[in-house]
């Protein structure tokens, strides 16, 4: 185990601590124990940036199924590593952020920080493995501790509803991509990814390539709540603020986003993955950003935000991938839109971070977060309202901030996929700078709206529960930092572009070259006038918000995705029930039916698809006359049972059949089977009058048996079917018997000469001690049934 | 000549148990149907005996006596299930 393991690990060993820390130190704020391993972890993982920057990387593994090719092998790369500082350093924060989000006397803090480790070490986990298993493994980790902490306050309904939500949409997709990595085993042999990577030429032209490609795609994008998945982000919003900020902006929603990335080198020479990736991600982008606007909640405009976001960027990473499809032409283009993707990703977890520490402050202070009730907090809460206008500035994409540089290059890739028409869609490459150019100017509006709609205006304190006041400095820092990031990464991006944004370019696109290099002004270039016109349009349309607001109303509330999805939940489970309803009856008649009718459909297909059916009578002993006329007895007096008029005739006749037996293993030798048939049919019959004596009134009634014609149909079916197989056995027997052994063998190894007697008792006595035992379970159960029906009868 | 007679025997038992089956089948009351069986047995009795003569072989007296004896039982049995209802009397009631 070398450290790397430790540090994926030692989230999950600190779980297991943190319930009796927070036991034994009820005075400390249990949060406060939390805070030194994602700083610490972080501090390690920083130190692998002069690893990296080489372009180099490395493995460490240790065996855990060795025999089916799955160890814990962990790879420290560009990508990885850019994931692993995003984790921890924004972890650190938001971990210092809860620590004065929630109450240590009313919150189950024990309860939250272990999800949350738990959700770091799968995170960790995730962004670290090498193996596809392991990292299937801790993917499911992560869905699993995300529904833990979305249903953090499980008393409340809406709580329990986003966390099954998000539940059944993650864990819908990572079951399809674990049938993808399953497909991708088949066709490498290897679980390795890196393994995988280096065989991806030879896979490309495989029959399993599509479907491995398609599920992998359906994981990303139920995880990164790409359209139409991404219904379950914004009900996540039920989870407390920190969460939100962490799980639904900078992390696990990026988990999507990491896998694309990483398998860019595997699954984009086929240009499907590049119209898919591309595709979704530019319509999630536009959807979430239409959305948003809608929204009166600050949280889940900041969801239909980070849905936005996320759709750019795997709308740029689908873009960039192109540069493996097609070598032949000039790479420019599509690095710079992996290089805007990376950017992106950073400049995303930073300002929507500090967006969601905002809104969480605000929701703190006052009490709501709804915008209809906030406005004119601008005095109160002034350190905030310069953190959310730094904020939104940057998801606006405005200068000087991070987001601007990073829409410029989004619009430059897009503008690319129209120029280039890679994607082989002809007209429809057009769309994409048009459907970014709109999407980004209801990015715009929203950024406003948030900042503006709840810092200025007009102050109704009548609506609010609180007195309002400007947060504790301690829950201020988080956000702070992170703006500070803001403007740093927007003034200097280029301590960005060597450390981490160039290594983690590398793992997306190996063994290409290009130049990272991010300049604040590109000249007056297209992208500069596509801005321009964001800001202007987005500023005439935030303006004039109340008059066009009622076009969200023509979308039929029919066609909403949320209620596709709640009556598809509720249409599934009453269909099932009404299915199971309908077949689980609880008459065994109806379910002998279903076994019968099986096994006359099984059988018979069986024996005519196999082409088994085969009639020979070269091995037919000759009947004889006597034979003949015992067959008749036991036909006629079976046949005549289904007609009798009284029970006590079916009984005398079942008794006839069985005596008649009887005579049959007479006439074909077998004395001893005569002995027992005869005792035991005496014997069956007597019980079987015992019955009849018993049996209650109401149901005395004698009657014929009603005739039924499905009933008809599928006996004859089974006597035919059973009579067929008879035959055919019969006539193909495919080895001699072995009963010349027993012939010769009874009285020299056995000392008997009763050859039936001394294989019950020698040769195969098991067999006979266990019948023994069924016989004596039998008289045990008859026993007991009817001394507890008198014992229930004499308390009664 | 010998094995013909036997063989005759036979076909007459035979015939005698379909004429008894028929009596089983139809035979309009309980006791009816219990008489016939009851002869029933013993004609297999006799059956198994000719049987044994053809097959030349003793392995299926006992089996001739097992059947008389349970005929016996099985239609002492019957008589009283159909005089008393009960074919065991318990001196507990049930």
């Amino acid at each position: 185990m070398s450290l790397l393991h430790l540090a994926i690990l030692s989230p999950l060993l600190l779980a297991i601590a943190i319930p009796l820390l927070y036991k034994y130190f009820r005075q400390i704020h249990t949060g406060w124990f939390v805070l030194p391993l994602p700083i610490v972890l972080f501090i390690y993982f920083l130190q692998y940036i002069s690893l990296t920057r080489e372009g180099s990387a490395m493995i460490k593994s240790i065996a855990w199924i060795p025999s089916l090719d799955i160890n814990f092998s962990t790879k420290i790369d560009g990508l990885g590593l850019l994931f692993a500082l995003l984790i921890t350093g924004i972890g650190s924060l938001i971990v210092l952020y809860s620590i004065y989000y929630l109450s240590k006397d009313k919150e189950k803090l024990n309860t939250f920080y272990v999800y949350l480790l738990l959700f770091i070490g799968a995170m960790l986990g995730v962004v670290l493995s090498d193996n596809l298993i392991v990292l299937y493994a801790f993917w499911e980790l992560t869905s699993f501790s995300s529904f833990l902490l979305i249903g953090y306050w499980h008393h409340r309904e809406k709580s329990r509803y986003g966390a099954q939500k998000s539940m059944l949409i993650t864990v819908f997709g990572g079951l399809a991509m674990l049938g993808g990595f399953l497909l991708l085993y088949i066709m490498t042999g290897t679980f390795s990814i890196t393994e995988i990577i280096s065989h991806s030429d030879q896979i490309f032209t495989h029959s399993l390539f599509v479907p491995a490609l398609l599920c992998v795609l359906l994981g990303a994008f139920t995880k990164s709540a790409q359209f139409p998945f991404h219904i379950w982000l914004p009900d996540a919003m039920e989870a407390p603020t920190p969460v939100s900020a962490y799980l639904h902006s900078a992390t696990m929603v990026k988990a999507g986003i990491y896998v694309v990335a990483r398998f860019s080198p595997i699954f984009a020479e086929d240009s499907l993955w590049l119209s898919l990736v591309a595709g979704f991600g530019i319509v999630t982008m536009f959807w979430g950003a239409f959305s948003a606007v809608k929204q009166t909640d600050l949280k889940a405009i900041l969801a239909f935000s980070t849905v936005s976001q996320l759709g750019m960027i795997m709308s740029l990473l689908g873009v960039g991938a192109a540069a493996i499809h097609f070598e032949e032409i000039d790479n420019s283009y599509f690095t710079v839109a992996t290089t805007a993707a990376v950017f992106h990703l950073i400049n995303h977890a930073t300002f929507k971070g500090s967006l969601f520490m905002v809104v969480g402050i605000i929701d703190h202070e006052t009490g709501t977060r709804d915008i209809r009730k906030l406005g004119g907090l601008i005095s109160l809460m002034p350190i905030s309202f310069t953190i959310a206008l730094i904020g939104a500035f940057s998801m606006a994409g405005l200068p000087p901030f991070n987001g601007f540089l990073s829409k410029e290059m989004f619009f430059t890739g897009m503008l690319g996929v129209a120029e280039m028409n890679i994607l082989n869609l002809d007209t429809w490459s057009a769309l994409f700078p048009i459907i970014a150019w709109v999407g980004s100017i209801f990015t715009f509006v929203y950024s406003m709206i948030i900042v503006f709609k709840s810092f200025t205006g007009k102050y109704q304190p009548e609506k609010l529960d609180r007195k309002p006041h400007e947060a504790p400095f301690g829950m201020l820092i988080p956000p702070l930092v992170l703006a500070a990031l803001v403007i740093i990464f927007g003034i200097f991006p280029n301590i960005l572009s060597e450390t981490l944004i160039a290594p983690a370019m590398m793992s997306i696109l190996p063994g290409f070259s290009f130049d990272v290099h991010i300049s604040f002004w590109h000249g007056p270039k297209p992208e500069l006038f596509m801005t321009l016109g964001v800001a202007v349009i987005g500023t005439i349309l935030y303006l004039t918000l109340a008059k066009w607001r009622g076009v969200y109303g023509l979308l039929p509330e029919k066609l909403a995705l949320n209620r596709f999805y709640d009556e598809g939940l509720e249409k599934a489970q009453y269909g099932s029930f009404r299915l199971t309803s309908t077949y689980m009856n609880g008459f065994i008649h109806t379910y002998l039916v279903y076994i019968f009718t099986f096994f006359i459909v099984i059988l018979g297909t069986t024996l005519f698809v196999k082409d088994a059916l085969s009639i020979d009578t070269a091995n037919v002993a000759p009947v004889r006359f006597y034979e003949v006329i015992l067959a008749l007895i036991v036909a006629v007096s079976a046949i005549s049972i289904l007609f009798a008029k009284s029970r006590l005739t079916s009984i005398i006749l079942l008794g006839a059949v069985g005596y008649t037996v009887a005579l049959l293993f007479v006439v074909f030798r077998a004395p001893d089977l005569a002995l027992t048939q005869l005792v035991i049919e005496t014997v069956s019959v007597a019980l079987f009058l015992l019955c009849f004596y018993h049996l209650p009134e109401i149901s005395r009634s004698e009657e014929r048996i009603r005739f039924r014609m499905t009933n008809a149909v599928i006996s004859i079916g089974i006597g035919a079917i059973v009579t067929l197989i008879a035959l055919s056995a019969h006539s193909t027997k495919l080895f001699d018997s072995i009963a010349h052994y027993y012939v010769e063998n009874t009285y020299e190894e056995a000392a008997g000469k009763n050859m039936v007697n001394v294989i019950l008792v020698d040769f195969r006595g098991f067999d006979t001690m266990f019948e023994i035992t069924v016989l004596g379970i039998a008289a045990l159960g008859i026993f007991t049934m009817i001394k507890l029906r008198l014992a229930r009868r004499k308390e009664g | 000549m010998f094995h013909f007679i036997i063989q005759l025997s036979l076909v007459c038992i035979s015939l005698s148990m379909l004429g008894l089956i028929y009596r089983v089948i139809k035979g309009p009351s309980v006791p009816d149907r219990v008489v016939a069986l009851d002869a029933i047995g013993i004609n297999l009795v006799a059956i198994i005996a000719l049987v044994s003569i053809l097959l030349r072989t003793n392995a299926f007296l006992e089996v001739i006596l097992l059947i008389g004896i349970l005929a016996f039982i099985g239609t002492v049995a019957f008589s009283k299930y159909i005089e008393k209802g009960v074919i065991i009397e318990s001196d507990r009631d049930l």
